[in-house]
């Protein structure tokens, strides 16, 4: 069972033929389960949850391009950064409301992504060579901002910090559930999306283009259109995760937002959780999410035979370098699909 | 051979390509060996770089400027075309694409730089050390992680080398902490070449570069191994029916691909910080310089390198205020756009 499958792409993934109510019911389960998280959790631990929720978006998104449309993504830090300078532009240099922000954050990054993906499909860019064009276009991203004065260079943006807590503005004190609760609707509504995406007649064309192009053209299917479709819905996602990191760190800068690690954060919890399926970046995210803590507090009282290591960082990405190589050599599916098959069928 | 790259920049830099074959004789004959249509490419690439040089020169305040920029950017260049040779070697055999290349590197750096603070070895000579130790590295990763994954998706293999980057990138991190370091060249100078400047460091690990890029290609086309190595790249079915063992062949080509980027370390090493981070660098522009010559062609490595290096150094003629880095990826989406088998077609 376990050495069967492959990332995506090559295997079409085991969908039950009419999971999609059970799907919904268990979204709405997640939501009401998960709502007074936060008025249990401390504060730190919160912190902790919102960057979980986070991850999940971003990886989410990327699931959609990656994992339902086949076509691997190295760079959704550029949908991601999009989304975070968008909004931090708007608000900081224009006073808009961090809504209107996220919503022209999604406009902006679809848009890109139809432009560079109508470009990569012109040019049948394909596998290893649409990898490493998406990865090109985040990192000339990252050098833009970097120089230009137009964003603010390399010191990126600050928003500035209110008085009273408004919702308009999407500011809070730090503690506040409201930010738990905004990621979470986010979350659960990236998750509706999903699986509305794939019950879609677009969605189910998409998984047919993704499985075998040459067949789907032939049965009539525009593949550019669906491809693109895919692209924009999975940028606007990621975009919205950009957008919503800004105003939960206040802070933005070329690197945090269009650096390659943030293009590896949205591929490890999907890829860990399981590629191609709806649970599988949530599960992900959940896994990778609260490790850096954990090592953190590791290194900061570490145990006797770790001494030499207090106060050093790192452990965190190599824990997911390692994690992310077992997972690939063991569970390919991964981790969400070696459970469904193991114990329940969702 | 160490004259050759005095004639090199000579030239000024007019026709890398035509700087790259006289120095590897043998590339002449299996560029020949190519269609016409490469042929047409090799003569475009010949053109766009020569006119991007006029205009440099054209555009520059004074012409010591772009001088200056087309020396620098030969010499770095010589020095990517070395790293993106060992990492178009594994693409060519292995089929897969290396995101750990540039972790290799760095470990390498890492290496050097214990070698002369704590031993106290000059840093040319850590190389005996480096190599081998990278090597050896290389196809341990490769027999131990790696061949569990022949065969799979792509995505499977670019994620798995993208885990064991951050394990060693991260790993240095760890036991090295994030500061930046330096190794120390005893004698390094500054030299002028052809009325520009050039550090004694950078001249050294350009003809290094292209000293050990001629050793590759000669083992390539002279040994039972490198004959060996081709065969697989070119058909591993095929090889195996002759009786090549290819799991072995896999395995040293990951090392000898490996051990470049270790060279490539040490002779880097005097020129840049010693920080985990480097290496990322380094990968990003070994792609870049992967793709222009064409995935799996190891001469067409080392023709990019010297493209990619006067690229960067003309951006900063060019866009100035802009990271040289700017104009690396401008000409890489160009190339992948245009011509995504690479400016010199694939070799196997």
């Amino acid at each position: 069972m376990t050495q069967t499958a492959t990332v995506d792409r090559a295997a079409p993934t085991p969908l039950p033929r009419r999971p999609w109510n059970r799907h919904l019911v268990a979204i709405g389960v997640l939501a009401v389960v998960m709502a007074p998280v936060p008025l249990v959790l401390p504060p730190s631990q919160q912190a902790i949850a919102v960057r979980v929720l986070i991850l999940a978006l971003m990886s989410i998104g990327w699931n959609i391009m990656s994992g339902f449309g086949g076509m691997f993504s190295f760079g959704h830090a550029s949908y991601f950064g999009l989304g975070a300078y968008t909004t931090a532009w708007l608000l900081v240099q224009h006073h808009v409301s961090p809504w209107i922000g996220m919503a022209s954050g999604i406009l902006v990054a679809s848009l890109f992504a139809v432009v560079s993906g109508f470009l990569a499909l012109r040019y049948r860019l394909k596998g290893a060579y649409f990898a490493l064009a998406t990865f090109a276009f985040a990192e000339m991203f990252r050098l833009l901002a970097t120089n230009s004065d137009l964003v603010n260079r390399a010191a990126g943006y600050h928003v500035p910090l209110q008085v009273d807590e408004s919702w308009w503005l999407l500011q809070f004190a730090p503690a506040s559930p409201n930010y738990f609760w905004i990621a979470l609707a986010f979350v659960v509504l990236a998750l509706v999306i999903s699986v509305a995406f794939l019950r879609s007649r677009t969605g189910q064309f998409t998984l047919a283009v993704r499985d075998d192009q040459d067949a789907a053209a032939a049965l009539g299917i525009a593949v550019t259109r669906h491809k693109l479709t895919t692209m924009a819905l999975s940028a606007g996602i990621t975009s919205v995760a950009g957008g919503f990191y800004v105003q939960y760190y206040l802070f933005i800068d070329p690197d945090l937002a269009f650096g390659s690690a943030v293009s590896i954060q949205a591929i490890l919890p999907a890829v860990i959780g399981g590629v191609g399926t709806i649970w599988g970046p949530l599960v992900g995210a959940v896994i990778l999410g609260p490790l850096s803590d954990v090592t953190a507090t590791l290194l900061r009282n570490p145990p006797e035979f770790l001494a030499f290591l207090a106060g050093r960082g790192g452990l965190d990405v190599m824990i997911y370098g390692l994690l992310l190589i077992v997972i690939i050599l063991v569970l390919p599916q991964g981790i969400y699909s070696a459970i469904r098959e193991r114990w329940f069928r969702l | 051979m160490v004259n050759d790259p005095q004639g090199v920049t000579s030239s000024g830099g007019l026709a890398p390509e035509e700087d790259a074959s006289p120095d590897s004789a043998p590339s002449a004959g299996q560029l020949r060996r190519l269609g016409g249509g490469v042929t047409r490419h090799r003569l475009l690439l010949v053109a766009v770089v020569a006119v991007a040089v006029l205009l440099a020169y054209v555009r520059a305040d004074s012409p010591v400027i772009a001088t200056q920029a087309i020396v620098t950017g030969l010499l770095i260049g010589g020095v990517y075309g070395l790293v993106a040779m060992g990492l178009t070697l594994i693409f060519g055999v292995l089929d897969i694409v290396n995101f750990a290349h540039g972790a290799f590197l760095a470990v390498a750096l890492f290496v050097t730089w214990w070698l002369v603070s704590s031993v106290g070895l000059h840093p040319y000579l850590t190389m005996l050390v480096t190599a081998p130790v990278m090597f050896v590295l290389g196809y341990a990763v490769q027999r131990g992680i790696l061949s569990g994954a022949m065969g799979k998706p792509l995505e499977n293999q670019l994620l798995i080398t993208l885990g064991i980057s951050l394990v060693l990138e991260n790993a240095l991190l760890l036991f090295f902490g994030a500061n930046p370091r330096a190794v120390r060249l005893p004698g390094n100078q500054a030299v002028g070449v052809f009325g520009a400047v050039a550090d004694l460091s950078r001249i050294l690990a350009f003809v290094g570069a292209l000293v050990l890029a001629g050793l590759l290609f000669l083992v390539l086309q002279r040994t039972r191994l490198g004959t060996a190595i081709r065969a697989v790249a070119a058909n591993d079915a095929g090889a195996q029916l002759v009786g090549i063992d290819t799991r072995r062949i896999y395995a040293l080509t990951f090392a000898i691909g490996t051990a470049c980027a270790g060279a490539a370390g040490t002779l880097v090493a005097p020129l840049v910080t010693v920080e985990p981070s480097t290496g990322a660098l380094f990968n990003i522009v070994a792609f870049v310089v992967v793709v222009i010559g064409g995935m799996g062609n190891v001469v067409g490595a080392l023709v990019g390198g010297l493209v990619i290096g006067l690229a960067e150094q003309l951006g900063g003629v060019f866009l100035p205020g802009q990271s040289p880095l700017l104009s690396i990826f401008i000409v890489f989406v160009l190339v992948l756009f245009l011509r995504p088998q690479g400016l010199l077609g694939r070799s196997s």
